[in-house]
């Protein structure tokens, strides 16, 4: 990456006395009123009961029913279900993106010339340009895939592939050419030449555009429900299904338990690996 | 490197199953936007007849065209710039690498992870007229308060771009950060030396080198908020009377009622809209960048 992680090197602005000094505790009020607030309006609520949850407020549960209330969301609001849902299609979805997307990307990347520049302007232009969603279903169904699998993978991969080729195009750039031609020396095709030499270079590039896009798949409830609405459930279409129905009305205790248990894996994922992410979301953005 | 070496080291069938699934998934889709916005394609006929521009004159004849176009972009720019201020605030702010900054820091990104839908429930609990924000300002004020922050034809929409660029702020001060983090030190040290005062030396030599990360920051806040959906569904469903209704709203409404037509000539409008934005922002950003 092209940014330095945290810590690598202090740069302390000195602000003057006073200041100075008092800019650790409006850190601690911003933190605590900005985030605070919210996120204890979260764990606060999901923690009471129906009725005490009733309007959502800041108090203090008068007894902690987190536990329960998770549990019968869990059970009840069919997360196992959607959970598998999500997984099954975020992990493929970001496979085939991050494959293909790459893949294209060194074509892109290493060969010269006016046609090249067209593919390489067509492939990027789904980063800015919205995806048509209404027509997607018509033309699912035409083609058999509505409401499958394969179609929400296919459209995940569809509206990404531009961010991955962009971002990998730029990397592969500043890769030496010198070192493919080593392994072409060696006697190596373009397939080992992609699979030995280049992907292992690409990681770096390759976590960031993983991150991100797992972030957006994971959290996406409008292109799924146009695609699968109704036919197949992911977390957050659940949580939309669900709170539109009425089911929940007046739940909001069961709501907020929802968001904390589809929240979780992320944000497990983020206390683990949080330096890394953290390098490699800036890294692809400030050149 | 010759043509003919090209085709045998960089065979262009490397390219064939990203561009065979960006046609069918991406460019095929967005050519039928160009078909079906001109036929009465819904779910109360088999039959899909082509009726010319009727479409798009029945929008525009009520009003529903401008409305949301004007929404969608006050929103968007909205968004843009409290994310930016919010995270360029929170830049500077936690800039120096102590322990409670970084803690800090870890905070402000708990909300880029969260679903955007998530993040809507929250506030639409928390925003309620006898909702904890009115409490707590009630507490502060010492008389009660019961604001309808998402009642309010004129200033709802201000609200949910405040909720928007909250769930995102974090992510833009990461590329803050990191900004700042590549102005070389003597940079500062030496303008320091000639006398500038921290102000100065701030605004004057560290903020023109943020301009990459300006460029990035406001070109994702601006198009990823045209595209928007979840906020603003989960807080206000795009009332009240319609007044926070973006076109992702109203194609996600008129598609649910079945009006596919309707819906199908929104997404053209958003993309003609996002298409037409989108070159002009991203170069003048860019040429700003050369100038400084």
């Amino acid at each position: 990456m092209t940014i330095p992680a945290y810590g690598v090197r202090v740069r302390p602005p000195r602000a003057s006395g006073l200041a100075a000094r008092l800019r650790p505790f409006a850190v601690v009020a911003l933190v605590v009123t900005v985030m605070g607030v919210p996120l204890w309006l979260i764990v606060s609520t999901a923690a009471k009961s129906q009725a005490e949850a009733l309007s959502p407020d800041l108090s203090l549960p008068s007894r902690w029913l987190l536990w329960e209330n998770l549990a019968q969301v869990w059970t009840q609001g069919d997360i196992p279900a959607a959970f598998l849902g999500s997984v099954l299609i975020v992990v493929p979805a970001v496979a085939l993106v991050l494959t293909f997307g790459s893949m294209a990307a060194w074509i892109l990347a290493r060969r010269a010339g006016r046609l090249t520049a067209v593919l390489y302007a067509l492939a990027i232009s789904g980063i800015v340009l919205p995806p048509a969603v209404v027509t997607i279903v018509l033309l699912l169904r035409q083609l058999g895939l509505a409401g499958t699998l394969t179609g929400m993978i296919g459209v995940y991969v569809g509206i990404y592939l531009s961010t991955v080729v962009f971002f990998v195009t730029g990397f592969v750039r500043t890769v030496p050419l010198s070192i493919e031609e080593a392994a072409r020396m060696d006697g190596a095709g373009p397939v080992r030449v992609f699979v030995s030499v280049i992907l292992p270079m690409l990681r770096p590039v390759l976590a960031t555009a993983t991150i991100l896009i797992c972030l957006y798949v994971w959290n996406d409830v409008f292109y799924a429900f146009f695609v699968i609405g109704g036919r197949m459930d992911t977390l957050p279409l659940n949580l939309f299904q669900v709170a539109n129905a009425g089911l929940y009305l007046n739940n909001w205790h069961l709501i907020f338990a929802y968001i904390i248990l589809m929240s979780l894996p992320l944000l497990v994922v983020f206390a683990v690996a949080q330096r890394k992410i953290i390098s490699g979301i800036t890294g692809g953005a400030v050149k | 490197m010759t043509d003919t070496s090209a085709r045998r080291t960089h065979p262009m069938w490397f390219l064939g199953p990203a561009f065979a699934i960006l046609f069918v998934f991406f460019f095929l889709p967005t050519l039928f936007n160009f078909i079906y916005a001109f036929t009465d394609w819904s779910s109360f006929k088999s039959e899909i007849r082509p009726v010319g521009l009727d479409n798009f004159t029945d929008l525009l004849s009520d009003g529903t065209l401008f409305a949301a176009l004007r929404i969608t972009v006050v929103y968007a720019v909205l968004v843009a710039l409290f994310q930016n201020l919010f995270g360029f605030g929170l830049a500077v702010l936690l800039e120096r690498d102590t322990w409670l900054n970084r803690v800090a820091r870890l905070f402000f990104l708990i909300p880029v992870l969260m679903s955007a839908l998530a993040v809507g429930y929250v506030f639409q609990a928390l925003l309620k007229p006898n909702g904890s924000l009115n409490g707590l300002l009630g507490g502060l004020l010492g008389h009660p308060v019961s604001i309808a922050w998402l009642g309010d034809t004129t200033w709802t929409l201000v609200v949910v771009s405040v909720i928007h660029a909250w769930k995102w702020m974090g992510l833009s001060m990461l590329i803050y950060l990191a900004g700042l983090k590549t102005v070389p030190e003597d940079i500062t040290e030496a303008a320091r030396m000639d006398g500038a005062s921290p102000w100065q030396a701030f605004w004057s030599i560290r903020f023109p080198l943020l301009a990459p990360a300006v460029t990035f920051n406001v070109a994702t806040a601006l198009l990823g908020s045209m595209n928007g959906f979840d906020i603003v569904q989960a807080t206000t469903g795009g009332g009240p009377a319609r007044s926070t209704e973006i076109l992702n709203i109203f194609i996600y409404r008129t598609f649910g009622q079945g009006l596919f037509a309707q819906a199908t000539t929104m997404s053209l409008v958003l993309f003609l809209l996002v298409g037409l934005l989108a070159f002009p922002v991203i170069r003048t950003l860019r040429k700003r960048e050369e100038i400084l």
